[in-house]
C-alpha cells in the first residue's frame, strides 16, 4: 500500500489532466451557448449534477467516500 | 483520409506503428532530433543519430509507403552542455544537404537556463545562415509559460521570419502570443501531460486553422501516434467537413514544411463533398 506522498506522486498528473478535461468541457458548453445565442443549458439537470459534483469535491474536511456520494448524486432519484 | 504526422520520433517506435499509421491514412512523417532519455556523452553519438534519422529511418517508413522527413539539432535538454553542443553544431550543416532534412529542430528551452539560451541562439543563427526552417520545442508542464515567454523574447531580437518558425507543444495558456506574432504553432497530443484531442479541437474552433499544426510527437515515453486520428475523429464528429479536416491535418503541414522545397507533397482539394 502507498504512502500519501506516493499516491500524489503516482496520480497527480492524471488528475491534472482530468481537471483540464472538465474545464475544457465547461468552456465548450459556454462557447456553444454563445455561438447559438442561447443560455448555457443552466436548467439542464446534467449540468446541475456536474456543478454539484464539483462542489462536493471541493470540501476539504470530509470523509473518504466521495466516489460513493458522487455515484448517488448521479443515480436516479425515487 | 490522407494525414501528415508532422512531429514523430520513428526511431523510438516499432514497424507495427508505421504499418498501422499507413493503414490509418498517414502518408508522411517528419522526425525532429530529440532527447534520447539520457544525456549523451559524445558528439559522435549525435552524428550517428542524425545519420539514422536522415538515412536509415526513411527506409523503414518507405516499406509502408510513408514518406519520411527529418530535422537535425541539439535538443533543449542536452543544450545544457555547451562544449558538447558546439562540437555537434560543427557537423550539422553537412546534413542540410540530405534529401529529407527540412531544417533545425527541435531547439529551444527545457529549464530556460543561460546555457540553453546560448545554444538556442547559436542554432537559430545557423538556421538563418543556411536558410533552414526552425522547429522550437516549448518546455513541459510548470515550466511552459516562462519558457515560451523567453522563447518569444529571444526570437524577437533575432532576424527570423515568423512564417518559417514553428513553435510546438502550445496549449491554451501559451497560444495567443506566438499566433499574434505570426509564428506557426503546434498542438502536441499526449495522453496525459500535453494537449488532448478534444482540447485541440476546442482551440481549432476558437482560433481557426491558420498556421496550426497538430501532431502526436510519438516517442519513447507515454505517447501514442494515433492520438492524431482520435483528434480527426473528434473534429469530424463535431460536424466539420472533410475539406476542413484535410486543411488542418494534411494541407497545413504541406504549407509549412513545403517552404523547404524538399517537402514536395501538395495540398489536397476534395472535388465533391457529400
Ligand atoms: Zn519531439
Amino acid at each position: 500500500m502507498l504512502k500519501p506522498t506516493e499516491v500524489l506522486e503516482k496520480d497527480f498528473l492524471d488528475t491534472r489532466c482530468m481537471l483540464l478535461e472538465i474545464a475544457a468541457m465547461l468552456d465548450r458548453l459556454d462557447a456553444a451557448a454563445q455561438r447559438e445565442q442561447t443560455p448555457a443549458a443552466a436548467e439542464d439537470p446534467r449540468l446541475q449534477q456536474i456543478h454539484q459534483a464539483l462542489q462536493l469535491l471541493t470540501e476539504r474536511e470530509t470523509t473518504a467516500d466521495r466516489v460513493e456520494r458522487l455515484l448517488h448524486l448521479f443515480s436516479e432519484k425515487d | 483520409m490522407q494525414i501528415i504526422q508532422p512531429h514523430y520520433h520513428g526511431i523510438a517506435r516499432t514497424a507495427q506503428d508505421y504499418q498501422r499509421m499507413a493503414m490509418a491514412g498517414v502518408v508522411a512523417v517528419a522526425e525532429p532530433a530529440f532527447w534520447a532519455g539520457f544525456d549523451r556523452k559524445y558528439p559522435e553519438t549525435f552524428i550517428d543519430y542524425f545519420r539514422q534519422i536522415s538515412e536509415f529511418e526513411p527506409t523503414r517508413a518507405a516499406q509502408y509507403g510513408i514518406r519520411h522527413f527529418c530535422w537535425v539539432a541539439v535538443n533543449p535538454k542536452e543544450a545544457e552542455n555547451p562544449p558538447l553542443s558546439y562540437e555537434v553544431l560543427k557537423h550539422m550543416p553537412e546534413f542540410f544537404d540530405k534529401p529529407n532534412v527540412l531544417g533545425v529542430g527541435e531547439i529551444g528551452f527545457h529549464k530556460t537556463t543561460r546555457n540553453e539560451e546560448e545554444i538556442f541562439e547559436a542554432q537559430i543563427e545557423m538556421a538563418l545562415k543556411h536558410n533552414q526552417l526552425i522547429l522550437i520545442h516549448t518546455p513541459h508542464l510548470q515550466d511552459k509559460v516562462r519558457g515560451t515567454r523567453r522563447t518569444l523574447e529571444v526570437l524577437a531580437h533575432m532576424k527570423v521570419d515568423p512564417a518559417r518558425v514553428w513553435i510546438d507543444h502550445i496549449e491554451e495558456h501559451t497560444i495567443r502570443a506566438p499566433l499574434d506574432a505570426g509564428y506557426w504553432v503546434g498542438f502536441t497530443l499526449y495522453p496525459i501531460t500535453k494537449c488532448s484531442p478534444k482540447r485541440a479541437v476546442d482551440m481549432l474552433e476558437h482560433y481557426g486553422s491558420q498556421r496550426i499544426l497538430v501532431n502526436s510527437s510519438a516517442d519513447w515515453g507515454p505517447s501514442d501516434p494515433f492520438t492524431l486520428q482520435e483528434c480527426i475523429l473528434e473534429f469530424r464528429r463535431r460536424g466539420h467537413s472533410l475539406q476542413e479536416a484535410l486543411e488542418i491535418f494534411h494541407n497545413n503541414p504541406c504549407r509549412f514544411l513545403g517552404q523547404n522545397p524538399k517537402f514536395d507533397i501538395q495540398p489536397i482539394r476534395v472535388q465533391h463533398e457529400n
